[in-house]
């Protein structure tokens, strides 16, 4: 009834060819901008805005960039923070050593960087798949924290290698209350994530799934491998280069090498395969079930069995029923959150009168 | 007629609220980022386990600070930094001043912290850990790296070499070895060494352990080659019994291998069996159950069936005495900003960060709390927020650390002078204007 999509005909090709051919999509997503754009910085207050929402973007974004990679074309990475960590730092190096550097194009800039690291370590994918692939973007993951931490130049020679993010400053406005980074932060995703719907759309998003389901079979009707593989690396990076940056100027404000270790990469990863291989919107999905839960169990179970268990078991027990959470998501829908909303949509379309 | 009625009948109400909130015990809010999952779980569950036992202890023997109550309540953070930051903005609001002060226990926690607690007006207070430079508190006024930093624990061990050769000149053409945790908190130790070994003429080599760092044989035959005169082991987790074994496997004296505080808790020593006996660690509080403060805790805590430690058998270890050291010193500065700005009163961040910035703990209110020898005297100022810069040596006798010195100092000048010259640095990054603490009351 909701959904029910009578009298609306596309008599176009554009009308065709939109993100959202339903009414009520659209009519939804102005609405979800309208909530989390406006409302939610007028309304939330500075703990929700500083430690759950700006995060849960941020991790959207870097789990957009993993998603490109492993859910659109196919290729298991486990090097996600790395390259997160080479956006942190290379934006702290535009900032520190170009004078004047507006902040939008260090971001724009540190996305770049990480896509010439991504390539770099996506070079292997032209010759190892699937387990031994993500075996070699383990190496990216160690080997580019190793650099940071190895190479003092990267964090200004500071004796402890941790860097200490500079003021946000963009034409004159400085970012500096919960309200204004929050802002920026959604500004930024929702444009990447609009762009990343738009390209998985695009010839280069049939492309990069060619190279996912059978990639000789793509070889064989005229897939460049190299160029298609190598651009799933460079976006895929790109994004994560970015959400990096944001994690450093906008969220953390501090940053180590060490914050990007391996236990963040399989984070990420945990967030796409929860939230939805190969889709945009379940990388939100997941990235907020992965950020959120545990904040969640750690105010609910100190407070149902606080005083009966020690807090070393309820700590433990958070982390039981995290996991056990995890395992029966994907026993009831092992496509991940975003396949249930298609479900819940489906079912809406032909209710209340089902075949 | 009705005019009066509304004024009394206000004024009866005004009354009986003032009165309520006179009545109502007063109350300091304390929030705890703990980890107790995790691989640094069980110095977590020690450190903090030791710090709400003496909190209770307040609580259950005096009735807490002139009157005020400590409540707490704990925050999971995993050790990890964002769940850290989530931890630091849910509980700096709670109770009736906001939190007290924030001690993540986690160095990387401490530096996601530093500005957020800055603008909050909540003191960082990070012991024995964190940021080294915030030392100078004219620029970082709202952290205190109290006791010790990683720089004069360098500077202490080598001092403590010295003793033991014999005297300071005796290091030159000595060979020291340095095993550490190949990380930002391992690579704390190389620019204080580096300056100490041209200082005094001994030749330092630098050895990296990959986290975690369960793999050290390689490590071990290039020591073996290199045959050095002690070895330093700034490790961290599993990686010092590890190196512990692999020790005793190329049979190098442990008596001559030294550790920092991170490597010289029971946790460390026990896993490596026999191979750990004779080993000697810095610290900046001593393990020992036979403390007046540890025996009061047993007696007024544990007495009452009100401790935290599940395993009754780590009360007196080393992690479990340093969270002690924690409660103690916030219990302490809170106390000392009462006499400024009210006793019996709940106290807001900013005013506590005063009780810190003028904490004594002399070796007379030391001996009033029990705690001789437990922790070394304390005075703290405007500019200086880390204070002694001493550590004693225990040594692992197969069952238990023995004390085997006395408060250990460092190369005041050479450090303090390091700790400046890299606040300044910092101060110029971000544009901070020192504080004069000439002015500081």
């Amino acid at each position: 009834m909701l959904y029910r999509e009578a009298g609306q005909f596309r008599t176009s090709y554009a009308e065709d060819g939109r993100i959202f051919p339903i009414r009520q999509d659209r009519i939804g997503f102005a609405l979800l901008l309208l909530v989390f754009g406006v409302a939610v910085p007028l309304l939330a207050n500075e703990y929700w805005l500083k430690a759950i929402l700006t995060p849960v973007l941020i991790f959207s974004l870097a789990a957009i960039g993993l998603n490109i990679l492993t859910g659109y074309a196919g290729q298991l990475s486990l090097g996600s923070a790395a390259f997160m960590a080479v956006g942190a730092f290379a934006a702290y190096n535009f900032i520190l050593r170009v004078d004047g550097m507006p902040f939008l194009l260090a971001l724009a800039l540190a996305g770049l960087a990480a896509a010439l690291v991504g390539v770099l370590f996506g070079l292997p994918s032209l010759r190892i798949k699937g387990f031994y692939l993500a075996v070699a973007t383990l190496a990216a993951q160690f080997f580019i924290v190793w650099v940071l931490v190895k190479f003092p130049w990267f964090s200004n020679y500071s004796s402890s290698g941790v860097v200490t993010a500079q003021e946000v400053v963009i034409l004159g406005y400085a970012f500096v209350s919960p309200e204004a980074r929050y802002v920026l932060t959604f500004a930024v995703v929702a444009v990447l994530a609009l762009a990343a719907k738009n390209l998985v759309r695009s010839a280069t998003g049939r492309a990069w799934m060619a190279v996912r389901d059978m990639d000789v079979a793509a070889q064989v009707i005229g897939f460049r491998l190299m160029r298609t593989k190598l651009l799933a690396f460079a976006v895929s990076s790109f994004y994560c280069g970015v959400a990096g940056a944001l994690y450093a100027y906008t969220y953390i404000g501090t940053v180590e090498p060490e914050g990007f270790n391996l236990d963040l990469s399989f984070k990420i990863l945990f967030m796409i395969i929860i939230g939805g291989v190969g889709s945009i919107m379940g990388s939100f999905l997941g990235a907020a079930f992965i950020v959120l839960l545990p904040i969640l169990l750690d105010n609910l179970v100190p407070a149902l069995f606080g005083n009966a268990l020690g807090a070393g078991f309820v700590s433990n027990l958070q982390l039981m029923i995290f996991g056990g959470l995890i395992i029966f998501f994907l026993i009831v829908e092992p496509h991940g959150l975003a396949r249930l909303w298609q479900i819940a949509k489906e079912k809406l379309r032909l209710w209340p009168f089902p075949h | 007629m009705k005019l009066k009625r509304t004024v009394l009948l206000g004024a009866a109400i005004a009354g009986l609220l003032a009165s309520s909130v006179a009545g109502a015990v007063e109350e300091q809010f304390i929030g705890l980022p703990s980890y107790r999952v995790g691989p640094y779980a069980s110095g977590g569950s020690g450190v903090f386990g030791g710090w709400i036992d003496y909190m209770q202890l307040v609580n259950e023997r005096d009735g807490g600070i002139n009157g005020v109550r400590l409540t707490w309540e704990e925050c999971e953070t995993e050790y990890n930094n964002a769940r850290g930051v989530e931890c630091y903005e849910r509980l700096k609001k709670k109770g009736s001043t906001g939190n007290t002060v924030f001690q993540p226990v986690s160095t990387g926690i401490t530096y996601s912290v530093l500005d957020k607690a800055a603008q909050d007006k909540i003191p960082v207070v990070t012991i024995g850990y964190g940021r080294t430079d915030a030392a100078d508190g004219r620029v970082f006024p709202w952290v205190f790296p109290l006791i010790t930093t990683y720089w004069s624990q360098a500077s202490a061990i080598v001092n403590f070499i010295g003793t033991k050769e014999g005297g300071m000149d005796k290091l030159k053409g000595k060979k020291i070895g340095l095993l550490y945790h190949d990380s930002a908190y391992g690579k704390e130790s190389h620019a204080v060494l580096d300056r100490l070994a041209t200082k005094h003429g001994f030749e330092l080599s630098k050895i990296a352990v990959a986290h975690p760092g369960n793999e050290q044989q390689s490590q071990w035959l290039q020591l073996r080659q290199l045959k050095p005169d002690y070895v330093i082991l700034w490790g961290w987790g599993v990686m010092n019994p590890t190196a512990l074994k692999a020790a005793a496997k190329v049979g190098y004296p442990r008596e001559k291998m030294i550790g920092v505080w991170w490597s010289g808790a029971e946790e460390d020593t026990i896993p490596a069996g026999p191979a750990a006996k004779g080993f000697i660690a810095a610290g900046f509080n001593v393990a020992g159950a036979n403390y007046p403060v540890v025996a009061d805790i047993k007696k007024f805590v544990y007495g009452k069936g009100k401790g935290n430690m599940e395993d009754k058998a780590r009360i007196g270890s080393v992690y479990y005495n340093r969270g002690v050291v924690h409660g103690l010193i916030t219990v302490e500065a809170i106390r000392k900003a009462q006499e400024k700005f009210g006793k019996g009163r709940a106290l807001t961040g900013e005013q506590v960060r005063w009780g810190f910035e003028n904490l004594n703990l002399d070796d007379a209110r030391l001996k009033a709390l029990g705690a001789t020898g437990f922790l070394p005297s304390l005075k703290i100022s405007c500019a200086d927020h880390e204070g002694p810069g001493v550590v004693k040596f225990q040594q692992w006798d197969g069952s238990q650390w023995k004390v085997i010195s006395d408060w250990v100092e460092s190369d005041r000048p050479l450090v303090r002078g390091m700790i400046e010259e890299s606040a300044a640095a910092y101060a110029k990054e971000k544009g901070i204007k020192p504080r004069d603490c000439s002015k500081e009351g």
